[in-house]
Parts: structure tokens; C-alpha cells; sequence
């Protein structure tokens, strides 16, 4: 603490260094650390995870039972959900915020550097404590990542340790976001009026703001399942006079603006990495912050339509209906706007515009499933089949995941100095996206025949799109080893980046020298 | 180790055999099915339609996209464009959605009225999800059974049974005794579980209703075409989920009321039978 403290002190002639070894990491409050040690983090929960996917897949490359019992499966399922949402994609994004938002808005660091500190600490020691639960007896949670009761109350001696992780994960997420909403409201250069800020500030401004309104709820729905385990309460126990349909309303009003809080900062991603490789300004800025704000907004008053089949009442699944319906709207603003910035630009494509685009195609076959789903009596077949896990999956892997790769490749140069292996990028990137599609785009067709998900095996006229779907979801995994490979590289050494790095980037971060020093902007930039 | 040898094996067989056979194995299905109820048939028509919208969308924006990424390749002398914004194509592309929006909702809605209304049946099923069964129950007729996953399918699931899915007949999709109901006639259904959440789903009839402790849920179908149906269980209830299929047998009226009485008939013999103190157990 106190060697960061002295850097302040001294001038900033020279660059003073942090603390060496691993207690440089333990200690730090500095955002560049904080967002590399969240970034390796997520890299790491990535693969994790994805381990678990190809257990999934796997065990559904035929029919019959081959590798793992059900209950075993089911556990799969729920942690693979679990660590990806909580573990990979949001600590990848708030890795990026720490990274990025203090370098775009002209800001020495985060607001809060110590509860920074704090807020990534949390998350090896929840992710830990989740895994760990698998080697309980009578295993990990299988109920699901929405751990419907009364299902989750069934759970072994891994639930309390379940809920506990997702308490610690959802403070964690809190603190990161009370921390960027200062930041961007305290810390911005003179000059950096709101309207002014990047794309990708904006984002995670709202969804900062997504995630303080949305994680106490979750935190209250899974503290109510954890009484209604160990203290006698009924919440949600019909025999006991609650009302087990009230945790899908409680987790849902929860999941769906953690729908937005995966996706905005993935928008903000693609808004910078568009115009800089189209070498056009971003089409429309004022229509994306609107866009994005009506979103947020939107986010928390559609939830229900993830419970179309739970029997509630006409116009409660009326309402749903079109409320969900209307979220196409600003998303297909934001479609039209990234099209029109690349028109009548200067296109070139290299790996982070390679991922931007790639994103622009799969994550709208995603908006479009999503569409299809939002209508009601058709959502009563798509729900809970694998159409469903076939749509999230496409806004997650080749939208979310697609975004913050593109982004690391975006920024790779300005971290580490060095130009990445732009032929094994785009290599990473051909390879992901022929895979990803034949992971999930079969999950589509199984879906409409009829198959449910979270089943561990399969009646046999599924097989053939599993058999595919199973091999994309091998490929698609050996894939990503290769982008490891290319960070490996590029940390070690490659090409000498410049400061812009690309041709015509636009933002503060390209006017600090690349490696970009320990600390940046001890002295406000100014801004016209 | 072996798991990975095991699994490239098998791999390779499949795919060997994906090509050979590819007839013998599946049906390759790609899309819903429209069913065999009114209720099933709306829907597929709705998605249908929202799906062709879909693709007409799709078709014009991809295709902007891609005449984008040609045409406005960097080029030798080719100067970008400034402009960054445009108020008429914004409002534009911001009012025709409503109006698409619009026009899926109207009829959507009136399906969902339609899904909803359950007035007028003449028989009325009670539905009750167990782990990891179902109970049918005819509510007005005094009379119910359990309905299992069938003993062929459930030997043949087994780790290491050595039994190949594809040798059983409707694997994992048939029970020891299927819903019986009438044909032509208008089938109320309640259902409601006694442990865990389960959904009741057979796709041929549009029908996905979830069963919940506490809850008694309803619904409707009338199925004309007399034959057998199945369904899954749709809701994550534990270990066997996967294992409560649903088989709904459809008759025509007149032998379905003969099957009821034979039904019924059966069971008290059954339950008289002990009383009489003669059939040691």
C-alpha cells in the first residue's frame, strides 16, 4: 500500500515501479494490475469451464450414458453456467473497465483503488470455493445455475458453500461497480463532458449502474433459499405456505439485467473497435448512449418472459410479450449504426475488426432467436429446449466472448508494447468461428425437434446434430488454446507497437506510449 | 488417457458411420413440426412467420453488411467518409421495427387468448409430476396410474449396459403405461407436482406446462387424429429428468370409454382381490 502511495510523492519524471514477485500482485490498487489480474483470471475460468462444456458434450456425442452418471451431468451444467457467467465473461469485462475506463477518460486510476484491490481478491476465493464443491460429498450443486427451488433445496453439503460463493461473486461485482460509477462521475479529464466519453465508458456506466440494481436481488433470493434450507423458513416451500414460483420471479428480475450486464460492455467493445478499423467516426453516438440506456431500462421490466410455461395469468404473459419484443428496437438501432459507420469508410481487417465483425453477424442470429422466443405461445415450444441454449449461446460465445477477444487483440499492443502474431490471430479467429457455428447452429435444429435441455442423454433421432454439435464444441475449445498462445508470445516479446497502434485510432488511451506506463495521466489531459 | 482414446474412437466410428447410414441412424430434423392440435398448428404458423421475418431481415441486413465490407475496402486514394450521423435514416430504421413489432403481436396475442381459453371441456385430466414418473388422474371418473419410463429403455441407459440405444425401440421415449384420452374431444388438464418443479411437454400438441408443488396449473388440447404421441419432461428435476417421458395414446371415443371401464374394472378386481384374504403376497 504505502509504495503505491509514495509513487504519488515523486515526480513523474521517472516511472517508479511497483513492489516485485507476487506480493506486487496481492497488494496492488493499481488498475492496470487490478485489470490484468481480472483478465487472466477470466482467461483462466474460460478454460475451466470449458472444460466442463466438453464433459457436456462429451457425454452427448451419442446416445446412451458413456462417461458420467446424470447427477454428475447435471452438476456439469449448473457449475459450467456458474463459472462462465460469473467467473469468465463479467470478470473479462471488469478487466477491460479497469484497464481501459481510467486511460479513456484522461484519470491517474480507479476511484477507489483499495476497494478495487478487495473487489478482485474476492473472486479467486468464490470461484475456489465453487469448484471445490464438486469434491463434497454428494458432489456440486445440480439444480441448475438459476437454482430453481424446491430442486436446489435438494442439494448436498455443497449448498451453503454454492450460495456463499454467489454472495462473495455478488459483492465482488457491487464494489466493482460503486467503484467505476465514481470513477466516471469524479474522475473525468476537464473537458470530458458525459456526451463526450467513449463508447465503451457509456456501456459500463449503465451497466454499472444494471448490476447495483440487479445483484442485491439475487443476493436476497439465494439468502432466502439458504433460510429456507437451514432456519426453518418457507419462502419458497408450498407445504410451508410459500411460493416456489416467487424465486423464478426474484431470480429473474435479476437474470435478465444480467442479460445486459454481459452484453453492454461487449456493445462498448465493438463501438471502439469499428470506427478505428472503418477509420470513420462511430455513426449515430448520441442514438447509441440512448440506445443503451433504454436497454438498462428495458432489462428490468421484461424478466417474465423467462417463465412463459409457469401458468401465469393472460395478461401477465401479454404484457412479457410485447415489453420483450420491444428490446428489439434499440438493438437493432445499434445493428444499423455499427453498419453505418463501416459505410463509406476505409476498411481493413485485421484480428480485433475480424472479431467486431464476426460479432455483428452471430450475435444478430442471437437477437433474432431472441425475437422468436419473445413471442409467447411460440416460446411454450422453444422453452427449455435446446433452441433456447442454442440463442443464448450464440449472444454469449461468438457476441460476449467474441467482443472481448476482439478487444484484447484491440488493446494487446497498448498493454504489452508489442504488436500480437496478427497471422496466428487470424488464424484464432477462423478457426473459433467455423467451430462456434458448428457447435451451436445444430443446437437450433435439436431444439425445434424436440429436444429439452439438461438431459444427459437422448432419445436417438437427436443424434445426428449432437454428433456435430459435440465435435464443433472439441473444436471450438482446442481453438482457444491458440489465442493463449498468441498472448504468451505477444507479452514476451514481437514488433514494437507505437503509441496509436492502429492507423486512426480515436481516445486518450492511444496518446500514452505503449507499453502504456504504470501510471497515466498524473496530469489531467486536456480535452476539446 | 482412456477417456480420450475412448472417445476419439468413438468418434471415429460415428462419423464413419454418420456418412454410411446416414438414413438408418436419424431424421436430420431441422425444424418444428406443426403438430396435430389446432393449439400446436397456431403456433407453428406464428413461428413460421416470425421466422420468415427473421429471415428477411437478416437477408437485408447481412446483406448490407457484406456489400459493406467489399465495397468499402481500403483503396488507394479512397478517402473515408466524415458524416456520423443522420437524423431521417435513424428515425427510419427506428419506426419500421415498431411497425414489424406490431404486426407479430397482433396475431401472437390472439393465439395466446386462444391457448388460454379452457372453457367448454368434456373430460379433465389431473397431471401430478414425481421424481421421476407421472400420475394421470381422470378427475370426474375416479380413476389414476403412474406412468414409468419403460423397462427396455431404462435397462438400456445404464452406464456400461452394453445395450445400443439405437436397438430400442423409442428409446428413452416410451413408459410402461401411456395417457389414454378420446380423440375429438376437448381435454381440460390440471397439473401440479408433488416434489420438484417438472414440465409437461408433448410437442405434436403445443402444449409446455410447468408443474409446480403448490400450484395447480391448467390448460387445454383436443387431439382428432387417434395414434400415439410423446413427450419429455422439460424442466430440470434432478438426476433422472431426463428419464419421464411422456406417451399420450389417443382412441377413438368409443373405445377409449371401453378401455376406461376394463381400466377400472381391473383395479378393483385388484384391490378386492386382497381383501378376500385368499392371495398371500
Amino acid at each position: 500500500m504505502s509504495a503505491t502511495t509514495h509513487a504519488h510523492d515523486h515526480s513523474h519524471d521517472h516511472d517508479h515501479g511497483p513492489p516485485k514477485g507476487l506480493m506486487r500482485w496481492v497488494t496492488t490498487t493499481n488498475h492496470k494490475d487490478i485489470g490484468t489480474l481480472y483478465l487472466l483470471f477470466a482467461l483462466v475460468m474460460l478454460f475451466v469451464g470449458g472444460g466442463m462444456a466438453l464433459v457436456i458434450r462429451a457425454e452427448l456425442f451419442e446416445p446412451g450414458i458413456q462417461f458420467v452418471n446424470p447427477d454428475f451431468f447435471n452438476q456439469m451444467t449448473t457449475i459450467h453456467a456458474l463459472i462462465m457467467v460469473f467467473g469468465m465473461i463479467m470478470p473479462a469485462f471488469a478487466g477491460f473497465a479497469n484497464w481501459m475506463i481510467p486511460m479513456m477518460i484522461g484519470s491517474p486510476d480507479m476511484a477507489l483503488p483499495r476497494l478495487n484491490n478487495w473487489s478482485f481478491w474476492l473472486l479467486p476465493f468464490a470461484g475456489t470455493m465453487l469448484l471445490a464443491t464438486i469434491f463434497m460429498p454428494g458432489g456440486g450443486p445440480a439444480a441448475g445455475w438459476t437454482l430453481y427451488p424446491p430442486l436446489s433445496l435438494q442439494g448436498g453439503n455443497s449448498f451453503p458453500f454454492t450460495i456463499f460463493s454467489i454472495h462473495l461473486l455478488g459483492v465482488s461485482s457491487i464494489m466493482a461497480s460503486i467503484n467505476i460509477i465514481v470513477t466516471i462521475m469524479n474522475m473525468r479529464a476537464p473537458g470530458m463532458t458525459l456526451m463526450k466519453m467513449p463508447l465503451f465508458v457509456w456501456t459500463w456506466l449503465i451497466t454499472a449502474y444494471l448490476l447495483i440494481g440487479a445483484m442485491p436481488v439475487l443476493a436476497g433470493g439465494v439468502t432466502m433459499l439458504l433460510t429456507d434450507q437451514f432456519f426453518g423458513t418457507s419462502f419458497f416451500l408450498a407445504a410451508g405456505g410459500g411460493d416456489p414460483v416467487l424465486f423464478q420471479h426474484i431470480f429473474w428480475f435479476f437474470g435478465h439485467p444480467e442479460v445486459y450486464i454481459i452484453i453492454l460492455p461487449a456493445f462498448g467493445i465493438i463501438s471502439q473497435i469499428i470506427p478505428t478499423f472503418s477509420r470513420k467516426p462511430l455513426f449515430g453516438y448520441d442514438s447509441m448512449v440512448y440506445a443503451t440506456a433504454s436497454i438498462g431500462f428495458l432489462s428490468y421490466i421484461v424478466w417474465a418472459h423467462h417463465m412463459f410455461t409457469v401458468g401465469m395469468p393472460l395478461a401477465g404473459e401479454m404484457f412479457f410479450m410485447l415489453s420483450t419484443m420491444l428490446i428489439a428496437i434499440p438493438t437493432g438501432v445499434k445493428i444499423f449504426n455499427w453498419l453505418s459507420t463501416m459505410w463509406q469508410g476505409s476498411l481493413t481487417f485485421e484480428t480485433p475488426m475480424l472479431f467486431a465483425v464476426g460479432f455483428l453477424f452471430m450475435f444478430s442470429i442471437g437477437g433474432f432467436t431472441g425475437l422468436m422466443m419473445a413471442v409467447a405461445p411460440v416460446d411454450f415450444q422453444y422453452h427449455d429446449t435446446y433452441f433456447i441454449v442454442a440463442h443464448f449461446h450464440y449472444v454469449l460465445v461468438p457476441g460476449a466472448l467474441f467482443a472481448a477477444l476482439g478487444g484484447a487483440y484491440y488493446w494487446l499492443p497498448k498493454w504489452t508494447g508489442h504488436m500480437y502474431d496478427e497471422t496466428l490471430g487470424k488464424w484464432h479467429f477462423w478457426l473459433s468461428t467455423i467451430f462456434v457455428n458448428l457447435l451451436f447452429f445444430p443446437q437450433h435444429f435439436l431444439g425445434l425437434a424436440g429436444m429439452p435441455r439438461r438431459i444427459p442423454d437422448y432419445a436417438t433421432q437427436f443424434a445426428d446434430w449432437n454428433m456435430w454439435s459435440s465435435i464443433g464444441g472439441f473444436g471450438f475449445g482446442l481453438s482457444q488454446l491458440l489465442f493463449v498462445w498468441v498472448v504468451i508470445k505477444c507479452a514476451r516479446g514481437g514488433a514494437r507497437a507505437t503509441d496509436k497502434v492502429w492507423d486512426q485510432p480515436n481516445g486518450l488511451e492511444w496518446t500514452v506510449p505503449s507499453p502504456a506506463p504504470y501510471h497515466t495521466f498524473e496530469r489531467a489531459p486536456e480535452v476539446r | 488417457m482412456t477417456l480420450i482414446r475412448s472417445l476419439s474412437l468413438r468418434l471415429l466410428a460415428a462419423t464413419a458411420g454418420l456418412f454410411a447410414l446416414p438414413a438408418a441412424r436419424a431424421d436430420w430434423a431441422v425444424n418444428l413440426p406443426p403438430g396435430v392440435t389446432e393449439i400446436s398448428r397456431q403456433i407453428y404458423d406464428l413461428h413460421m412467420l416470425v421466422f420468415w421475418v427473421c429471415v428477411v431481415i437478416a437477408v437485408l441486413v447481412f446483406g448490407a453488411i457484406t456489400y459493406a465490407l467489399v465495397a468499402f475496402r481500403r483503396r488507394e486514394g479512397v478517402k473515408p467518409a466524415t458524416w456520423n450521423h443522420s437524423t431521417a435514416a435513424e428515425i427510419i430504421w427506428t419506426v419500421i421495427p415498431v411497425f414489424i413489432l406490431v404486426a407479430l403481436a397482433l396475431p401472437a396475442a390472439r393465439t395466446l387468448v386462444f391457448i388460454e381459453d379452457t372453457r367448454g371441456s368434456e373430460l379433465t385430466v389431473k397431471i401430478t409430476g414425481y421424481q421421476w414418473k407421472w400420475n394421470y388422474e381422470y378427475v370426474d371418473r375416479d380413476y389414476s396410474f403412474y406412468s414409468n419410463l419403460a423397462r427396455t429403455s431404462n435397462v438400456a441407459r445404464q452406464m456400461d449396459s452394453g445395450v445400443d440405444p439405437f436397438s430400442v425401440e423409442n428409446y428413452l421415449l416410451e413408459v410402461d403405461r401411456p395417457l389414454v384420452i378420446p380423440a375429438g374431444v376437448k381435454i381440460r388438464y390440471l397439473i401440479t407436482s408433488s416434489d420438484v418443479n417438472h414440465s409437461w411437454w408433448v410437442q405434436a400438441f403445443g402444449v409446455k406446462r410447468d408443474a409446480i408443488p403448490g400450484y395447480i396449473n391448467d390448460g387445454w388440447f383436443q387431439v382428432d387424429e387417434p395414434g400415439t404421441y410423446r413427450g419429455q419432461c422439460a424442466e430440470l428435476c434432478g438426476k433422472d429428468h431426463g428419464f419421464m417421458p411422456i406417451v399420450v395414446e389417443v382412441l377413438p371415443k368409443d373405445e377409449f370409454e371401453a378401455w376406461l371401464t376394463a381400466q377400472k374394472a381391473g383395479t378393483q378386481a385388484a384391490t378386492a382381490a386382497p381383501a378376500t384374504g385368499t392371495t398371500g403376497g
